[in-house]
């Protein structure tokens, strides 16, 4: 297309696509203004595109037409899954953007190559290298989110010196590259050693470090964006880059710190440390438990309800029935609130999504920080499906393999109930003090079935 | 040396970053799973690197790779604001029910 002065359009349509991202980003703060967030997400996007369309660069239109419509076929039903599916169709599309990045990279490589300058080398390095780690992890991650992988961490002795081995491997031969752009036969090195590592990397983790791995994965896709920026010299990309590597990253240290990991734990991606098994002495213990009668009689006498939901409730389907609870029991004028851990789930805010998705308002579901002060003047704290985050240990046993995780402080509530198919320890098999309390009472069946028993003691889902 | 142009680039990096990092601190952790779905369909900006390429149609191996990360990149956009949207409308406050 020759339009004249196209090239300053297309650089006024990025000026303002750039300020739309960022404004987008501010009105993602609160729930009131965050759609209008998407709107100017969008409408920055639209305008990159078409700016980028007018480009005189463009020769050929048919096979970029052909992509953009197969891209948004794709795409559409990928917009639909359930809100359940949701971590795993976010690890799939990190590993999408990630796939553009690694693409675009290694044609800019053969285009520029042999004469590409020392500090252009090291960029595109670095976002070959992230991206293709991306691409793999990414899907590797989606794979055991929907469950076609094996969920459980996989590990073996030195694993991660051989990770980091490899990893190195790959950085030595891009600092080659660096000093002897020439020698072309060694890209395909840092495209295929980091793919490797990408699978290696997520190998040994386990379902319930995903929120921290998701997070990083996300983090990674929007540096190598960033470098992608440096390469074809595009602020917007750039800045685009910058704006989802630094939320990933903050999202990633939210994460670790709610799981007490160290955050070069995080970096080196060594999450899956060996779980110590300590669940010896827990058939011995005795433990109270309850009918859902008695449960529904304790709750209807309550004031103040805290509801503490983890991925059980997820995996029950419960969150529906939860929501005829909370409907029965403020129907009665009591106070529910839920208490959200930010690690609950299977990525950071999943269970807030899950839960707003049943129609719970969303000033009802509190973070940890602001629910734990609430416990103490709490008649009844109901854990569904939530296990770890709940458990004293990692407040007061410092022998605990989760000593010093932040938890939600149910044991300081008048009664805590805790609904869980059976005594089995958890997914870290570490044994719970909070079930062994007098004060707490064990309801065993089906997160959703008894929930729904607990409903109908209390007259019904619907009066 | 650094050229004068990636220089800027640094600077422009570096102060995303810090706008990024201010930024996304104060989005409620209510927010997370759409803060994340929204930066990744912003991500697929990426797009338009991956339009020029295929558009140049320099030779039929880049065009390839080209078409193939426009097809990546825009199911992120299309599926990413989608989805992003769909958990927002989800989000309601109690006033805003009726009992």
């Amino acid at each position: 297309m020759n339009i004249p002065g196209a090239e300053n359009v297309i650089e006024f349509t990025y000026l303002i696509a750039t300020a739309l991202f960022i404004l987008s980003l501010k009105w993602m703060s609160s729930p009131v203004t965050a759609r209008r967030g998407v709107r100017a997400g969008e409408m920055g996007m639209i305008l990159a595109i078409a700016g980028t369309l007018l480009s005189h660069d463009i020769v050929d239109y048919k096979w970029v037409a052909i992509a953009l419509v197969l891209g948004s076929i794709i795409g559409v039903p990928l917009g639909l899954v359930q809100m359940t599916a949701v971590p795993q169709r976010t690890a799939l599309s990190h590993a999408f953007g990630a796939l553009c990045v690694t693409l675009v990279g290694t044609a800019e490589f053969y285009l520029r190559a042999p004469a590409v300058p020392r500090f252009m080398m090291a960029v595109l390095s670095l976002e070959v290298i992230l991206g293709a780690l991306t691409f793999t992890g990414s899907l590797m991650a989606a794979g055991k989110l929907q469950e076609v992988l094996p969920q459980r961490p996989i590990t073996y002795k030195g694993q991660n010196i051989v990770n980091l081995s490899l990893l190195a491997v790959a950085v030595a031969v891009a600092v080659a590259l660096v000093l002897h752009p020439e020698k072309m036969n060694l890209f395909p090195a840092i495209l295929a050693i980091p793919l490797v590592f990408g699978v290696l990397m997520i190998v040994p983790i386990g379902g319930a470090d995903m929120p921290t791995v998701i997070s990083l994965l996300n983090s990674y896709a929007g540096l190598s964006a960033a470098a992608m920026g440096f390469v074809l010299d595009s602020k917007l990309l750039i800045i685009a880059g910058a704006l989802d590597g630094a939320s990933g990253f903050i999202l990633s240290v939210n994460m670790s710190k709610a799981m007490n990991r160290s955050f070069s734990n995080v970096l080196f991606g060594a999450f899956g440390q060996e779980q110590i098994t300590a669940a010896g002495h827990a058939e011995a213990l005795p433990v109270h438990s309850a009918t859902a009668e008695e449960a529904a009689a304790i709750l209807a006498a309550a004031n103040k309800v805290v509801i503490v939901p983890g991925y059980g409730m997820a995996v029950a389907q419960a969150q529906h029935k939860v929501r005829e609870l909370y409907d029965a029991l403020t129907k009665r004028g009591i106070d529910v609130k839920f208490g959200i851990h930010p690690v609950a789930g299977r990525m950071p805010g999943h269970m807030n999504v899950l839960l707003a998705e049943a129609d719970i308002p969303y000033d009802k579901l509190l973070d940890m920080d602001v629910i734990n002060g609430e416990f103490p003047q709490t008649d009844v704290a109901l854990v569904i499906g939530a296990n770890d985050v709940t458990n004293p240990a990692a407040r007061n046993e410092t022998g605990s393999p989760i000593y010093g995780m932040p938890i939600l402080d149910v044991d300081k509530a008048r009664t805590a109930m805790v609904i869980k198919r059976s005594m089995s320890p958890g997914f870290a098999g570490i044994d719970n003090p909070l079930y062994y309390l007098d004060r707490t009472l064990m309801l065993f069946g089906d997160a959703r079935a008894f929930v729904g028993d607990i409903v109908r003691e209390l007259g019904g889902p619907r009066q | 040396m650094i050229k004068l142009d990636l220089l800027t680039s640094l600077y422009v990096f570096m102060l995303a970053a810090f706008i990024g990092f201010e930024f996304i601190r104060r989005i409620t952790p209510l927010l997370h799973t759409p803060l994340m779905s929204l930066t990744n369909a912003l991500d697929a900006i990426a797009v338009v690197g991956a339009i020029l390429l295929a558009g140049e149609h320099k030779n039929t191996f880049t065009t390839v790779l080209g078409v193939i990360a426009i097809v990546a990149a825009t199911s992120n956009v299309v599926g990413g604001f989608l989805i992003t949207d769909r958990m927002l409308r989800m989000f309601k406050a109690s006033s805003s029910k009726k009992s």
